[in-house]
């Protein structure tokens, strides 16, 4: 699934809205989510996951190819995190059943 | 100070941008969250240009161990969710100008088929 299929999907079950507005809607969306970790806040929305910035230490990583040493500078990177509810979805079981299969016990 | 962006906040966005209702800004943001999901559920990669992709990824089972007891766990095998952020999405938050990047980079590269957990 695409924006512009998720967006035509949309749509789809709102024809009483013009699609443009469904296209700004959208946009929107990630556009917020954006702004805000680029602010370095996290983004919650609970069932769905939460996105957050995590930084990364500057460190001595490898050219794979050619096995030389190079300095890798500190950066600071987007991250999600799933939700339970969409886990379960996932996996169609309640996480109940399998309490130490949970990412969150096993980091 | 860095503080926690909800629900509310993006309704609220939508409110001002769009001039639908609080309500029907709340009932559109869930319905796009909902068919992302259905979309992940359908085992499809959800590809949001600019943003980023979230695709499922199977994981097989491994022995896990507890790490208060040390005991060994089986770790049946399950589905997770991967988000990989887009080009202009980690650009930006590296605090790069942006705008000499294209709004359509694709979220996955062609040369990299390697993607990362988002546990790990």
């Amino acid at each position: 699934m695409t924006k512009s299929e998720l967006i035509a999907r949309i749509a789809e079950r709102n024809p009483h809205l013009f699609q443009r507005d469904v296209e700004r809607i959208v946009s929107t969306i990630f556009d917020q989510i954006s702004a805000a970790l680029t602010r370095g806040d996290r983004v919650e929305l609970r069932g769905f996951g939460a996105f957050s910035v995590k930084h990364r230490d500057s460190r001595i990583g490898r050219n794979p190819r050619t096995g030389e040493a190079v300095e890798v500078s500190e950066k600071t990177v987007p991250y999600f995190k799933t939700g339970k509810q969409l886990r379960d979805l996932l996996n169609d079981s309640p996480s109940h059943d399998q309490p130490i299969s949970s990412p969150d016990t096993l980091s | 100070m860095s503080s926690t962006m909800t629900r509310a906040q993006l309704i609220e966005s939508i409110y001002q941008e769009v001039g639908l209702s609080r309500n029907e800004s709340a009932e559109l943001l869930e319905m796009v969250l909902g068919e992302m999901s259905s979309a992940l559920v359908r085992a499809e990669t959800v590809k949001i240009s600019s943003f980023g992709s979230f695709s499922v990824r199977q994981k097989g089972e491994r022995i896990g161990r507890n790490p208060k007891t040390g005991d060994e766990v089986p770790i049946i095998p399950r589905k997770v969710l991967v988000f990989r952020p887009s080009q202009l999405l980690k650009a930006r938050i590296r605090g790069e100008d942006v705008s000499g990047i294209k709004l359509d980079v694709d979220a996955v590269p062609t040369s990299a088929p390697r993607s990362f957990s988002s546990e790990t």
